[in-house]
């Protein structure tokens, strides 16, 4: 009886370990294979011209071109695209933070005749894809002269997004009543309420919008592609592919400036990691 | 309450003037860019219009030419079709493998979330400038690791036969951002179904097709609608990558949208694709969603 347990247990011990190496070869190989294509971009932005065009292509630098990086400002106005990505980062974010904060304690914590209806047509936007009111909007920034401005990409985020509306509403329902009621009793408005009692603790929320806005801006492609018309207007995005089309060889330029393109939302990941992803599967399942 | 409040000076009244302040800015902004644009849009799409000249009224003329005259529409709806149906499924099930992976009980499965998740962080253009780095038929990494293994790489993106396959794995790349939805998914499983499954004799690949995938089906429901909507507006991978080319292999639809109302600036017509593909969306969409109570599993509320 004994011997047999014995055995059992070093059988299953050996078994552990080679499921354990399995599983970590597994893991390990799919971390390889993903991040080979962000290696090779980052590598690729320090090598030379004529290195890039070596066969078979180099996996190390030599010599290791940091003057890449000097040069995409130089040759090309990456750091104009910086500037103007910035912003339009800094209004969208002002925009999408006050008026999502502000739409959300409307829907969340007042009572008003329509309420419900017209929560319904703000989710119901959610549904209907952009193209459809792409055109329009063109139009409408034309007949208004925006185009080529900033203005088509900032103004619209003043009244905020269904998305990030809906996001912070839901949290907003979750702080109890009982705070409201108290701040009325001490005499406090509605207005004072919104600003001392709910946008404090609303606060992890709008954190989140901030995140959202900010990646969504800088990735955003198709509306900087529509509204801006003069190079020294470009955002990132659009900058990175002007750069293609402008020095198609360069491919060690052009990664150094994807390479710096992608450091920001990098950044912001790191730091947010857990409320991101808190965040992604909360409101992404249970709505 | 000594003093006899009216109608409009009831705490009721005012709380409700000062609800509608508040939501002021996202009415102004559904007016103005949503519901007016909308309305507009379906206007725009029986006329003729270039912005600088007045609009011409055309009725059905705009719809008619697009179903009798337009190959570019048909080859656009093929190709954004083709596009879903083959990357659909091969999204759901890398996706659905990665999110395992990252569900592994293991030591460090942080650090490998993260790295999975990471190419999703990536901004669009430039994970698709990389892509076309890597997918260079004389210079590129993958064409090189072919060869390796003894297979000529083909000329993606300069290739009829091969260039949606060159934007498919851009997009597969990304695989980490949807794994993360089915990893919650998963995490959303009882751990009681599978001692009830282990009790009960199942093996692993049983407990797989016989609590995990039902279990997940509502994320899968999720994801696929996400996913349709999603597939069906591809633009910046084949506008960067390949302006719809070799040979409109890859003429997404918005890109051709694209190409009608801002390079050819036919306003009109270009409303009148937009209107055909927020339909055609539409029609999917309520198709999944009616095809749902057969193969989405949902528990049964509990109390």
């Amino acid at each position: 009886m004994i011997a047999h347990a014995k055995r059992s247990t070093g059988y299953y011990r050996w078994r552990r370990l080679l499921a354990s190496i399995w599983k970590y070869f597994m893991l390990i190989a799919l971390a390889l294979i993903l991040l080979t294509p962000l290696y090779w971009m980052l590598i690729t932005s320090l090598k030379t011209s004529l290195q890039t065009f070596a066969l078979p292509p180099a996996w190390v630098p030599d010599p290791v071109r940091w003057r890449n990086y000097i040069d995409i400002f130089t040759e090309v106005p990456f750091g104009r695209f910086l500037l103007n990505t910035v912003i339009i980062e800094f209004w969208s974010i002002i925009g999408q933070v006050s008026a999502s904060a502000l739409v959300a304690y409307g829907f969340a914590r007042l009572k008003f005749p329509g309420r419900g209806f017209l929560f319904m047509l703000l989710l119901s936007t959610l549904m209907v894809p952009y193209q459809v009111t792409l055109i329009p909007r063109f139009i409408l920034f034309t007949k208004l002269h925006w185009i080529n401005t900033y203005l088509p990409l900032i103004v619209p985020t003043f009244t905020g997004s269904a998305f990030l509306i809906f996001l912070v509403r839901q949290y907003m329902m979750s702080i109890p009543f009982d705070l409201d009621e108290a701040a009325t009793i001490d005499g406090a408005n509605k207005l004072q309420i919104f600003w001392h009692v709910i946008l404090p603790i609303a606060k992890p929320a709008l954190v989140l919008v901030v995140v959202f806005t900010f990646v969504d801006v800088w990735n955003d492609f198709l509306g900087p592609l529509i509204y801006l018309n003069d190079t020294a207007k470009f955002t990132v995005a659009l900058g990175l592919n002007f750069f293609r089309g402008a020095r198609e060889t360069s491919w060690e330029l052009l990664m150094a400036a994807a390479t710096l393109a992608t450091l920001p939302p990098t950044i912001v990941f790191f730091l947010m990691q857990k409320q991101l992803i808190g965040g992604i599967s909360s409101v992404g399942l249970k709505g | 309450m000594g003093k006899k409040k009216g109608l409009w000076h009831s705490d009721a009244a005012k709380e409700a003037v000062v609800g509608y302040l508040f939501i002021a800015p996202w009415l102004l902004g559904f007016l103005a860019f949503f519901a007016g644009p909308i309305i507009a849009s379906f206007v725009l799409s029986f006329t003729k219009w270039d912005i600088v000249s007045p609009p011409h009224w055309v009725g059905l003329r705009n719809y008619h030419w697009i179903f009798t005259h337009d190959t570019d529409f048909y080859q656009a709806v093929k190709v954004t079709l083709k596009y879903s149906a083959i990357y659909l499924p091969l999204e759901i099930v890398m996706g659905v493998a990665v999110a395992m992976a990252m569900n592994l009980k293991a030591r460090g499965i942080g650090v490998f979330r993260t790295l999975f998740y990471l190419p999703y962080v990536v901004p669009a253009v430039a994970s698709i400038l990389v892509w076309v780095w890597i997918l260079n038929p004389h210079f590129g990494l993958l064409d090189t690791l072919l060869k390796f293994i003894g297979v000529g790489g083909p000329n993606w993106f300069g290739d009829p036969a091969y260039a949606l396959w060159g934007i498919m794995m851009i997009s597969l790349w990304t695989i980490g951002g949807s794994a993360i939805i089915y990893l919650a998914g998963l995490q959303n499983i009882p751990p009681q179904l599978y001692e009830a499954a282990e009790i009960d004799g199942a093996n692993g690949w049983q407990q797989f097709w016989h609590v995990t995938i039902p279990m997940l089906t509502p994320t899968l429901f999720f994801k696929l609608v996400l996913g349709l909507i999603g597939t069906f507006q591809t633009f910046t991978s084949a506008f960067v990558a390949t302006k719809g080319g070799p040979m409109e292999s890859t003429l997404f639809y918005m890109l051709y949208i694209y190409n009608k109302a801002f390079v050819s600036l036919k306003m009109g017509y270009g409303s009148a694709l937009a209107w055909i593909l927020t339909l055609i969306i539409l029609a999917v969409t309520v198709a999944v969603f009616k095809s749902s109570p057969y193969w989405v599993h949902y528990e049964a509320e509990r109390n």
